[in-house]
């Protein structure tokens, strides 16, 4: 008997101890190359620095992967504390199940709806009138890398946009150095594919596509010219191009070995880890066209509810951290992205970064993403279809375009 | 059976196991086996048959994450129209086949071969069998990977070769949609030969002695024997095989996650890629759970042509 109540004891100690202080927050994440891990290492810092509560790290390579693994947790009633997603419409259902923890009360009590800008990112966070995601970055896909060492061996300029490019790669051939650089995944392939299509439809076209459905625009001219411009990046590329990850081929850009990456900003990090220097070093060209539109693409985290309570106060801790003025101009710093608030100093920014914010000034200069507009499902189509048509240059850019007015038709 | 555990429970609550209780521990075991098989059947029935239902209702259903089962949800056939009218689900099916053929074959083969050269009574024959069976103690996704660097242009192979001085030397099957299939046939059979010699192997030692000094008094040549005679005769070992096999390319996955991705492009595509990725990422279940059911379809007619052999063997026994 006596042994029984210092057991209890023991227990409720240990029990309480837990209840009264810290708790442990796991955060599911896919930021594995260096520049990522650098901004992700700033968020762990903040977080620990704030009190008892731990930063535990589930880095999971890939962004499919490690959504996938935070949807099946949620869903299975094992969730992590917090969860990288993008900002788009990939969570949607987790929020109209009520499986996520509604942040509205922090977010009105720290008046988010007045900082975070474009409203657009937030926007995204809310359903039916609640908050249930954090912004934490801007990003945006549409930016060509370029090695101005390369150019400058081939002899030829740096391009203004992607014809230019074309007309430019027999030289560079000749110069031994890839024209064109990407890692051959899919998500690549098709955000490679994105920007080019952009480049070509200018933003009435890009919305009239995936907002309004608008079918003759995606079966006419610009999109066959998208095509087409498509088909010939992939005769500019080499042949270790298959299954490399996008940081390994920046890092052909960064070596001048390659002479063009189109990549969207956190690219930036690459760069910035290996001491380049832009203009020098290495050039980021914005669309690339002359007249370039931005999305304003980016992280969020969502933070699924959980049972205890003080991994709930912890949650509510991190996400009000994730907004925090000085945090995110380290993370920015850090990561290569834009941050989503205006206050911050951002004296740190380099050359590539304020081109980006100069853009991001011009609302009109500033697009939606495809994925705000489309479900994951028809997202994931016209990646197969620019994966498909990447690998098969037996389709023809006519089939090819059938194929994606199909996808539009059909989209939700 | 019974009385040896009756003896035992006796001996454990330390009374003589000398008496007449012969009829209720008689009863303790039976119960004893009902509770231990339980967990057994629970998870067949839970898994195997709910599970499987589960899978094809939602299938006619336009779920995406959560499992929809409202009058509204249900779609009929849409799901499976959509299915086969897929580039990539066609892509998948296509490869399923002809990497489960062109592997099962080589397996097969080249296992029997295995198999017979390793039956000549060699000196070390305990170290060629863990260096043969060590691939299949490996995890996929590290063959894999091991695979996807060998075959690698730029560090493999064609590396290798072109810095030996042959600068024209091309081997790099995985970069190219046309061969990229090939590579993972490689990988493939470096995975599985082992284990098949080791069931052949064991089939072959399972045939009798006399048929052996018969061929010989008959003069039957050895390979003559070994094909002729000893295979037919060892069926039993030469099905199970070859449906580990089948099984093993039905849900084949994470050899393909590991070294292509299912690329270049979607070129090695795989139906369980297929499902899997719609079921999370892709937040359609309805479409992957239909996906799933066309899975299911080729491991039913399997087991059915194993219960048929078995039907079948289990007549003649009989008859004879």
């Amino acid at each position: 008997m006596k042994k029984f109540a210092v057991v209890a004891a023991m227990a409720t100690a240990l029990l309480g101890s837990t209840a009264v202080n810290a708790a442990d927050v796991e955060v599911i994440h896919w930021w594995t190359s260096g520049g990522e891990q650098a901004a992700v290492s700033v968020f762990a810092r903040e977080f620990d620095a704030l009190g008892e509560d731990k930063w535990v790290d589930t880095a999971i390579a890939g962004g499919e992967n490690a959504r996938s693994a935070t949807l099946q947790r949620t869903l299975g009633g094992d969730p992590p504390g917090a969860a990288q997603f993008n900002i788009s419409r990939q969570f949607e259902e987790l929020a109209e199940a009520g499986l996520l923890l509604d942040l509205t009360p922090l977010a009105t009590e720290e008046g988010w709806r007045d900082f975070i800008r474009p409203a657009a990112i937030l926007d995204v966070c809310e359903f039916e009138g609640a908050i249930y995601c954090v912004p934490v970055n801007i990003h945006s896909w549409q930016w060509a890398w370029a090695s101005v060492p390369a150019f400058e061996k081939a002899g030829v300029p740096l391009p203004k946009n992607l014809t230019e490019f074309i007309a430019s790669a027999p030289k560079l051939q000749e110069a031994g150095i890839i024209p064109f650089a990407i890692g051959g995944e899919a998500w690549q392939i098709g955000g490679a594919m994105g920007v080019v299509m952009l480049s070509q439809l200018g933003k009435t076209g890009h919305e009239a596509i995936y907002k309004d459905r608008n079918l003759e625009v995606a079966g006419g001219p610009e999109v066959l010219s998208a095509i087409n411009i498509f088909k010939s990046l992939k005769t500019l590329t080499d042949e270790g191009s298959a299954n490399r990850t996008w940081n390994d081929t920046t890092n052909l850009v960064i070596q001048d070995q390659a002479a063009l990456q189109i990549m969207g900003d956190w690219a930036r990090g690459e760069f910035a880890v290996a001491g380049e220097v832009p203009g020098v070093d290495y050039a980021c060209i914005a669309g690339p066209a002359e007249e370039a539109y931005l999305d304003t693409g980016g992280d969020i985290f969502l933070f699924p509810k959980q049972e205890d309570a003080a991994v709930e106060a912890a949650q509510l801790k991190m996400a009000s951290m994730m907004v925090n003025p000085s945090v995110q101009a380290l993370f920015n710093n850090a990561k290569g992205s834009l941050p989503v608030r205006d206050d911050v100093d951002m004296s740190l920014a380099d050359d590539c970064m304020k081109v980006g914010l100069d853009i991001l000034k011009d609302p009109n200069r500033v697009i939606q993403g495809a994925g705000i507009y489309l479900t994951q499902d028809s997202i994931g189509q016209m990646d197969d279809l620019w994966a498909e048509a990447w690998a098969n240059p037996d389709l023809t850019a006519e089939e090819i375009q059938q194929r994606f007015v199909d996808i539009i038709a059909s989209a939700e | 059976m019974a009385q040896l555990a009756t003896a035992k429970e006796d001996g454990v609550a330390g009374r003589p196991a000398a008496g007449s209780s012969g009829r209720k521990p008689f009863r303790l075991t039976t119960l004893m086996s009902i509770i231990g098989t339980a967990p057994l059947i629970v998870t067949a029935v839970g898994v195997f048959f709910i599970c499987i239902i589960y899978s094809f209702v939602l299938s006619f259903t336009n779920s995406r994450i959560f499992p929809a089962f409202g009058a509204e949800n249900f779609v009929g056939g849409e799901q499976y129209a959509r299915l086969w009218s897929t580039g990539r689900w066609l892509i998948s099916v296509n490869n399923i086949w002809f990497f489960g053929l062109l592997s099962i074959a080589a397996n097969m083969i080249a296992g029997y071969l295995l198999a017979v050269f390793m039956d000549q009574r060699i000196k070390a024959e305990d170290w060629f069998r863990s260096i043969f069976l060590y691939p299949f103690a490996m995890s996929l996704v590290i063959t894999g990977l091991v695979w996807r660097w060998i075959l690698d242009p730029n560090y493999g192979i064609q590396a290798t070769v072109r810095g030996l001085g042959f600068t024209d030397f091309a081997f790099a099957p995985l970069v190219s949609a046309d061969t990229a299939i090939y590579g993972l046939v490689v990988a493939g059979i470096w995975n599985g030969v082992g284990v098949t010699m080791a069931i052949m192997l064991a089939g072959l030692r399972g045939v009798d002695a006399e048929i052996w000094k018969a061929a010989k008094i008959d003069g039957i040549p050895t390979w003559r024997t070994y094909l002729f005679i000893v295979l037919p005769m060892m069926k039993g070992a030469l099905l199970t095989a070859f449906i580990l096999q089948c099984v093993g390319v039905v849900r084949v996955y994470d050899l393909i996650v590991a070294m292509t991705q299912g690329g270049p492009g979607i070129a090695t595509q795989m139906p369980a890629i297929f499902v899997i990725q719609h079921i999370t990422d892709r937040s359609n279940v309805g479409l992957g759970m239909a996906a799933a059911t066309m899975m299911l379809l080729p491991v039913i007619l399997l087991l059915g042509l194993q219960v048929f052999v078995q039907w079948r063997a289990n007549r003649v026994k009989e008859s004879a």
